[in-house]
């Protein structure tokens, strides 16, 4: 489904990716582990289509060069990204916001747009996936939203849209326990064959919850061990530390 | 500015008052004494007057008349009493004011200042007198019509009192000065429309005075819908003087006209009084939109409320200037000022400028500018989640202004004004 070959990216002359190789097929759960400043969210951007970054490199989406698609035009594909930061957008309802997006996403793909009456039917229905408090529906996006609300709020949306490949950046990161295990539910509700998840996460914790196929280690703009899911209780074990180290070598700035 | 006053004599009548006469010849001996505002002069350093006074507009003459539902296409229609007036003029068959409840008067201004024993000189001399200024001396010596609203002690009109001003199409630039005088009883309410439009393309100048006085405890919301020519010119004054414990809402959009310069004028004259004022400017293509307000706090414990948002696109120059005076005396003042611009071109440009002068101990003021741009992060936000940029940018924008739109409280006529906005920002996409 997704296949990276060599992605570098850079901003202002700085490389941030240094050759990412990496595929995934349908069905697959992938997670990204690795240091702050590894790259991670970078490469979780580049993915998305955000336009800050000097991209080099191949990535192929069901045979498509994704890096020459805009970002409505991945969406419409089927990529999805569940922000670190969601984006506060006031003075848009959270509900008119998504009912816009999915058809924005059903128009392109050539189907039927669905009314507000068939709309707030599905939303209620996936809201109840990870648990969200039907007063948000009406509240402008993200806007007083607390950091676990941003964080349902992201995998709501990814339940509405229903993406064949879901990136989730960092979605455990401000998280409670029990938040932590209604949003790994609501995404293992849409874990299927057909649709890919990209998980990435400085903590092992998120993965007891959605757990693996692959696991990759990721440091200094590069993927340094890959395996599957007991890598991730190895690196907690561990730590970052001797990639870290590995991948400065001789003479690297410090 | 000779060529604009060559020829222009003061609108005298035998019939007219004394008062009428007098203060006419004044207001023209005073344009020609000061002229019209220059860059010098502090509230007119970003509009300039020189485009309109360039131009050799005639007097207008009556227009062609149009149909009921031509009039209702271009400003709506409320359900309730409506003046509607063509480059001037009354027009009776179009004006609806049936119905009207007892002892409130709605009526067209020509043949009450013709029988005046001088009941209306406070309320038609007032803007000169107090700050003359040379359009509102202009509209002072030269209108003949406009509206005259009396609601009397203790009445609560329902429905809007709709006033609407047309410019039909001429065959030279004419230009009108009308005059809407508004007196609300103490402890009256009602709420009160004015559109003013014209003809797409067509050159004119539309120079209008609001008088509005609110004795105690009244209650006015005015709106305000300018959308006129994207050709035309547009100056307008709001003058609203306030009694004790009364409250003005004062809702402004500018839209239309190459060139309008809407001023509010606020002064709160008894205590508790209450004012708020709303405004958009959406500037487009080569248009400029002009703001003033001033709010006046002379009497203890009243309340000032103040928020005017711009977005201005392509070429166009958007101003906002806001005083708010608080004199010695004016005790626990409470003013608050918010004015938020939203720039969506590198060539749009837009100047806002607080002015506070605090006079008075133990007050609160507070004010806060800010001028931007659509937030990048929110436009991407929108784009992952499949939304074409363009319709990105349009809902952003349209949230930015929807706040404004909110505040719109008959029903029929917040769905007039946004889909007069819809359109005024639909046009910046295209561009876009």
């Amino acid at each position: 489904m997704l296949d990276i070959k060599n992605l570098h990216a850079g901003v202002e002359g700085r490389e941030i990716l240094r050759g990412i190789t990496l595929r995934i097929e349908a069905g697959e759960v992938h997670a990204i582990m690795g240091p702050n400043g590894s790259g991670k969210s970078t490469l979780a951007q580049v993915l998305a289509g955000v336009d800050t970054y000097q991209v080099s490199g191949q990535v192929l989406y069901d045979g498509q060069d994704l890096l020459a698609m805009t970002p409505e035009e991945r969406a419409v594909a089927g990529i999805f990204l569940a922000f670190q930061y969601p984006v506060e957008i006031p003075g848009v309802g959270n509900l008119y916001f998504l009912r816009t997006a999915l058809n924005a996403v059903r128009k392109q793909r050539g189907l039927e747009e669905l009314d507000a009456m068939d709309f707030l039917e599905l939303a209620k229905e996936r809201m109840a996936l990870v648990e969200m408090d039907p007063s948000f529906m009406n509240r402008s996006v993200n806007v007083d939203f607390s950091g676990g609300e941003k964080k349902r709020n992201e995998i709501f949306q990814m339940a509405i849209l229903e993406p064949r490949l879901a990136i989730l950046d960092e979605t455990d990161s401000g998280l409670d326990i029990d938040a932590l295990r209604t949003v790994a539910a609501g995404v293992n509700a849409l874990r299927s064959k057909d649709r890919a998840l990209l998980v990435i996460t400085h903590y092992q914790r998120l993965l007891d919850y959605i757990v693996p196929d692959r696991v990759h280690v990721m440091a200094n703009g590069r993927i340094e061990q890959s395996g599957d899911k007991d890598l991730a209780l190895q690196l907690e074990k561990h730590g970052y530390g001797s990639y870290e180290q590995a991948a400065m070598g001789p003479g690297a700035k410090t | 500015m000779t060529a604009f006053l060559a020829g222009l004599e003061p609108r005298i009548d035998a019939r007219h008052p004394a008062w009428l006469q007098a203060l006419r010849h004044a207001a023209l001996q005073w344009v020609a004494e000061h002229g019209f505002p220059t860059a010098r002069d502090e509230a007119w350093k970003y509009t300039r007057v020189a485009p309109i006074l360039e131009i050799p507009f005639q007097l207008a003459e009556p227009g062609p008349r149009w149909s009921a539902a031509q009039v209702e296409a271009l400003v709506g229609d409320y359900g309730g009493p409506c003046l509607v007036f063509f480059n001037g003029y009354f027009d009776a068959g179009l004006s609806e004011l049936d119905g009207l409840p007892p002892g409130i008067e709605v009526s067209h201004l020509a043949p009450q200042l013709l029988a005046d024993s001088g009941a209306l000189e406070g309320l038609f001399g007032h803007a000169f007198q107090t700050r003359p200024q040379a359009f509102t001396a202009l509209n002072t010596a030269l209108a003949e019509e406009g509206a005259l609203v009396r609601i009397p002690a203790g009445t609560t009109v329902e429905t809007p009192i709709h006033l609407v001003f047309l410019a039909a199409a001429g065959v030279a630039p004419q230009v009108m000065h009308t005059r809407v005088l508004v007196q609300m009883g103490a402890g009256s309410r009602a709420t009160l429309v004015e559109s003013h439009a014209g003809i797409e393309g067509e050159v004119y100048f539309s120079n209008a005075v609001s008088e509005v006085v609110l004795e105690a405890d009244a209650a006015l919301e005015h709106y305000k819908v300018q959308n006129e020519s994207r050709a035309a010119f547009h100056v307008a004054l709001l003058s609203v003087r306030q009694a004790e414990g009364s409250a003005f809402t004062g809702h402004s959009w500018a839209l239309g006209a190459a060139l309008a310069r809407q001023e509010v004028r606020v002064v709160l004259e008894g205590p508790g009084a209450q004012v708020a004022l709303n405004g958009l400017y959406l500037p487009r293509g080569v248009q400029h939109l002009d703001n003033q307000t001033t709010i006046e706090h002379l009497a203890p414990r009243c309340t000032s409320r103040e928020l005017y948002k711009g977005v201005v696109d392509d070429r166009g120059h958007g101003v906002f200037d806001g005083r708010i005076i608080v004199r010695p005396g004016a005790m626990k003042t409470d003013a608050s000022q918010t004015i938020k611009t939203l720039l969506l071109s590198a060539t749009a440009q837009a100047n806002t400028q607080p002015r506070l002068e605090i006079l008075a101990d133990d007050v609160k003021c507070a004010h806060g500018a800010a001028v931007g741009q659509l937030d990048e992060q929110a436009v991407f936000y929108l784009r992952s989640r499949g939304l074409p940029e363009a319709q990105a940018r349009s809902l952003l924008t349209f949230a930015f202004v929807s706040e404004l739109l909110e505040r719109i409280g008959p029903a029929p006529l917040r769905a007039h004004v946004e889909q007069l906005v819809t359109a005024q920002l639909r046009g910046l996409e295209v561009a876009a």
